[in-house]
This record gives structure tokens, sequence and C-alpha cells, in this order.
């Protein structure tokens, strides 16, 4: 199966990030016509009735989050979430720098929908480029009046700032963006009251995640049904998905959901290196639970990924071949989320410092086989115990890690502890590793 | 840091009632010691650049406390690090305590809460580029520059001759240039080890590092326009 692009449709035309070039390909159409033409809750119903999935991780849906939102005349904002950190996510980026104007349409449509007057795009700090390439491209709207105080006089405002963050995973999460937006620690909130009803400045807020945005010019232009001919009855519509690591052709794929995850790492992303196999797979970023080679036929979607005790989330596949060490790959998993951990939750804050400490031992021959129930009970207590899901995001693929691979780690431990092991390699791993923890 | 775009000043719409009287406000609401700490625009020498930036940032929300991370942002393009002369001059202009800024600064990975080197080089030590070889370039780009690699792999490290600023950093969010760095805020990659000398040669003398491996260069993975679905004809919408 090919790829199916529609927000990747003429991804390369270089003239694709100037206005010109995207009215060339009927851009601002959509816009146009919801501001002159359609009523706000005759548009969230059709977003609802898209079937459109979050694609940022949490996959609920677009049009019912929308509906959320109180009525009326008050303060409401939307926010656009741009800070993409999710090892092995990076789709967004593509999407804004190379087709920003699609998304700029989508905040303003789905500001229209809401009835919100302000809108923000957090985008995370490292992509400064990507965020200059936004501020040029919010500055033609303006000047072109699809963004300001009365949108395509329409009698509608809608104001769109972008807002730089300064290098949080944290900030990922809605709450801890609202935090930051406002200028704080981005530290998640306590929930309820979810955003909808008291978000951003304390009014009712909606956050969508940049794909999720960039599909509703194609819903407005398109209509729900014509979403609905894509993808599956649960998951509609197409996914960019970002395929990295041990991949002959590393980067993003847009297809239809329902794709087999074999077609999407094989015959897209070109798969393993010759003679090389794929050993674990994260179907949906590092905070997924990881996978097999005897589930790379698993159709592409939330609910077959759901059912097979992972998710899809931000849509990004991280392939680990079989030169791969999966203690190691805990590890590094399980650093980044000690390194985020924003500190606020004690089960998150200790739990990611004790499972790096623990996968440590086992590098340093210092661990037992018990080492592997203690690191699960650990996982198992961080799990729906904080604010936010952060600490899970840590729990679940190191725990799923320790249950499937769990003959590797004991293998490991052993290794390990031989006299004269001394620590294993723990850098490249393009090297063979000596003490042979690494399974054939 | 790279020059950041500036959006024009007649296209930004004021942002509801932020004025002096909402500053005044704000202090006042404050209890009075911490009131207290906020410095007064007149005991800090700030360059009139730097409050011109900040005072445009603040329009720009509809809470001028919302402006406290592109504030630090000015202050450390301004001074190359967020420093507490910088931090104190920003908490004068927007009416906050130093240390409410210095408590943002210190969260946030790409504030430095010290002095650093000149060119700032990030590289990419998460899953997907440590598979491919992240380490190893992040060691590469240490050997080219004199910067201590086990600081650079922990807390990041400044070359002895201060032109370099190198670190170990979490996902970029660039798995598909795997190993990668950022390089003054841009991107590079897939990189070879050779690359780094390369780079921090071209930075030295003022060129941009490694042209051909920059991320704008990068077209879609998977190639040409496949031909399009049936589904998509005649709704030609981008």
């Amino acid at each position: 199966m090919p790829e199916t692009r529609v927000l990747f449709r003429h991804i390369d035309d270089p003239q694709l990030a100037t206005i010109e070039g995207y009215r060339r390909h009927d851009g601002y159409k959509a816009l146009e016509r919801a501001f002159r033409e359609l009523d706000p809750s005759d548009l969230l119903a059709a977003f609802e009735d898209s079937g459109l999935r979050g694609r940022g991780g949490a996959g609920f849906s677009m049009g019912k989050k929308g509906s959320f939102l109180p009525r009326g005349e008050m303060r409401k904002y939307v926010c656009c979430n741009a800070d993409e950190s999710e090892p092995g996510a990076f789709k967004d980026r593509e999407l804004m720098m190379k087709n920003p104007h699609q998304l700029i349409e989508g905040v303003a449509i789905a500001s229209l929908a809401v009835g919100a007057s302000h809108a923000f795009i957090f985008i995370r700090g490292e992509y400064w480029e990507v965020a200059d390439i936004l501020d040029r491209a919010v500055a033609e709207a303006y000047e072109a009046n699809y963004l300001g105080p009365n949108v395509v006089n329409s009698g509608a405002k809608v104001e769109l700032v972008v807002h730089r963050g300064a290098g949080a995973y944290i900030c990922g999460e809605e709450t801890a963006l609202l935090d930051a937006l406002e200028g704080k620690r981005g530290n998640p909130r306590l929930k309820p009251p979810f955003p909808a009803i008291e978000g951003l400045y304390g009014g009712p807020t909606l956050i969508n995640n940049v794909e999720t945005l960039s599909n509703l010019p194609h819903i407005v232009n398109n209509g729900a049904n014509w979403f609905k001919s894509f993808g599956t009855e649960q998951s509609p519509g197409t996914k960019v998905v970002s395929v990295s690591g041990c991949v002959e052709r590393p980067g993003n794929y847009e297809v239809e959901l329902g794709i087999p995850s074999r077609e999407l790492i094989f015959d897209l992303a070109g798969g393993p290196a010759e003679d090389r196999r794929v050993k674990a797979w994260f179907p949906g970023g590092s905070s997924s639970p990881v996978l097999t080679e005897a589930e790379l036929d698993l159709p592409y979607t939330f609910e077959d990924l759901a059912e097979a005790g992972s998710m899809l989330g931000s849509g990004s596949i991280i392939v680990a071949d079989d030169t791969v060490s999966v203690p190691e790959l805990a590890l590094r998993t399980a650093r980044f989320y000690h390194h985020e951990s924003c500190g606020k939750c004690t089960p998150c804050r200790e739990g990611t410092n004790w499972t790096v400490k623990m996968l440590e031992r086992i590098t340093r021959g210092e661990a037992t086989p018990m080492d592997l129930e203690i690191i699960a009970s650990v996982q198992e207590n961080i799990i729906g115990h904080c604010l936010c899901v952060l600490g899970d995001s840590m729990a679940m693929p190191v725990g799923a890690m320790v249950a499937k691979f769990r003959d590797e780690f004991e293998a490991a431990i052993e290794a390990a502890r031989r006299p004269g092991a001394g620590d294993f390699d723990l850098s490249p791993i393009d090297r063979p590793l000596t003490t042979g923890v690494s399974a054939p | 840091m790279s020059s950041e775009f500036r959006q024009p000043a007649h296209l930004i719409a004021p942002t509801d009632d932020l004025t002096a009287g909402e500053r005044r406000r704000l202090i006042e609401s404050m209890r009075p010691s911490d009131a207290e700490g906020v410095p007064e625009l007149h005991e800090v020498d700030i360059p009139d650049e730097l409050r011109e930036q900040i005072e445009e940032m603040m329009s720009r929300y509809p809470q001028l406390r919302s402006a406290s991370i592109p504030a630090l942002w000015a202050v450390q393009r301004h001074y190359g690090w967020c420093s507490p002369e910088g931090i104190r001059q920003a908490a004068a202009v927007m009416g906050v305590t130093p240390a409410y800024l210095q408590s943002v600064a210190s969260f946030y990975d790409l504030f430095a809460t010290e002095p650093v080197g000149r060119h700032r080089v990030l590289v990419c030590t998460n899953i997907s580029c440590w598979m491919r070889g992240g380490d190893g370039l992040l060691e590469a780009f240490c050997e080219a520059s004199g910067a201590d690699a086990h600081e650079a792999s922990h807390h990041g490290a400044s070359s002895p001759d201060g032109e370099f600023f190198v670190k170990g950093f979490e996902c970029l969010g660039a798995c598909d240039l795997a190993p990668m760095a950022s390089i003054d805020a841009r991107y590079y990659g897939p990189l070879d080890d050779d690359d780094a000398a390369a780079a921090l040669d071209a930075l030295r003398s003022g060129a941009e590092p490694l042209p051909d491996k920059a991320l704008p260069k990068r077209a879609a993975a998977g190639g040409p326009e496949p031909t399009p679905d049936p589904r998509l004809e005649g709704t030609d919408v981008a």
C-alpha cells in the first residue's frame, strides 16, 4: 500500500510555506467558507461526525473535546500543542516547517468553532527555525486578513501568537503547557477541572495537536463522510507516521489508518539492514509498550494497538533490531523520563529515579534476578498515581520490556555478574557486545 | 541564537487591557514582602533595545506574565545567557521579582543560568539517535571542541576557548536525521563523526556549518508524490 497524502499533499512544493503557494493549492478556501457561511455548531458537529481522533497521543475525539467548551460569550482560548517532544515523534516538525498555513487555517477554524478569539501555538523551543517559519506565515495571514480583529470581514476575531517554549518535555502535557504559557514553570495541574472548562487564564480552552488541527481545513472542504472514507471505522482518516531507529529510510509517511504495521516498517521505511531482524518496536513513541517481531502484522489503528496492550500514541514507530540490547534500551528510555520528570508527584519523581538506578545496577553486575520483580513493581506503583502520565509513560514501556524480554534481562544480569565481565558496553551499539547480553 | 522574526508592530492588535496600570495592580496585589523584591525600572540600567523587546512581548498576551519565557529568551539573546543582571532587568520591566524569573529560567533546559560558550551544539543521545551512533557523535564534538566529555553528557560543557558549548540532549524531534545535532538552533543530520570537526571549523571562520546536511534541505522520506488517491481528485486543498 503506498502513501495516501492528504496533509502531506504537495509537501515538497518549495512555495507551499508561502501564502501564495498555499493559496495556489486552494488554501484558505475552507477558512473563507467557514467564517462566511457556516455556523460554529455545525462545524463542531461535522468534526465530531468525521470521527477525527486527536493525533497527539490520547486519541480522543476532537469534535467531542470541542463540544465540552461552554457556549456563549466569554473569553475562550485555543492552544495548539506543538511541543512535540516524545522520543520518536517528528511529524509536527515537518508539517509546520513545510506547510505552516495549513495549521494556521486549522487553528482559525477551530477558534471559530468553539468561539475563541485568542489562539496560541505552543512550539518547543528547540524548533527555533520552524517557529521562525510559523512567525512569517502568521504575519502573512494577518496581512491577508485570515487572522486579526475581523477575519475575512466576517466580524469574528482571531488573534494568533506563536509561543516558543524553552525545552521541557512535560510542557507537551496539556495542563503543564497552560502553566508554561501563563509564564510559569511547566508543572501539570490537578484534573478536573479539565482545560475545556478551566484552562488558560482560567478560561475554557481547547487544546489540540498540530496534526489534528491541520486536518480541519480538509474536513471543512470535503465533508465528514469523505474523511470517513479513509481508515477504519474507529480510526478514520490518514495519519502521518514517524518511523525511525533501525530502518533504512527513516522519515514521515502519511498512510491510511489500518495499514499493516509491517508495511509501514518494511515497505515504506525499508526495514532493518540486510540480515537483521526486528527485535522490538515502539508503535506510538517511547511511551508505548514495546511490541515484538510476532506482532508486526497488527493493523496500524488506535483500536488494534490498544487491544495488543500498547497504543498508537502520537504515531511514532521506533524500531530496534537484533543488535540492540533490550536492557540498554530500557535504560535509555528510563533516563529520558527521569530527566524530564517535573518532580511534582512523588511516584514519578522517585520512580523514574529508582528505575534508572536499578537498570544501571544490571549493567554494573550488582543486580540479582529478584531486582526484575522490584523493577516491575515500581512500574506498577507509578501507573495511575500521578497528576499526569509522564511517569506512566516510562512505566508502560519499561514494564513491557521486562515482561516480554525477561530472558534477555536475566541473561544480562548473569553475564554482568560473571567474574571479570566488567561493565558491559553502554555506548555505541553498532559494535557487537562482548558480554553476550544480546540474545540472538 | 538566530535572529528572531519580529511581527510588524501594526499587525499586532493590542491585547485587552494591558497597561502600566496593570503592572501597578499586579504589584499591589502581592504580599508586601514580595512587592519589595520587584526592582523599579530606574534602579536597573536596562539597554533600550532589550526593554523594547520585552515590552513588545508583553503586549502580545492577554496577561503580561505570559511573556516570562519570551523575556528570558530576549535576555539570553542579549547577554548570551540568563545572567542575574539580565534577569533583574527583565523583572523590572515585567513587574515581577527576579526570583520568579529565576525559578522559570531554571526549569527549562534551553536557558543557560551560567555563562556558556558562544556557539551552542546540542547532540541528541536519545533512543533513535543512540541506535545510530549519537554517543559517538557527542564524543566527536567534545574532541573537536575540547569540551569535557563527561560534563557534556550530563549538564553540558563549554570549550576552554569559550567558543563552543556542547551538550548531550534529550530527543530533539529529528529521529529521521539520526544521528543529529542542533547547532546554534538549527538542525543538521544525519552526521558522521567527521562532520563534528568540519562543523566547528566552519563556525570558527564564520561560515554556515554543514549546509548540505541542514534540515530544510531534506525532502519527504517517501519521495515524490504518489499517484493521488481517487478520493483526492478534485479536492486540491494543499
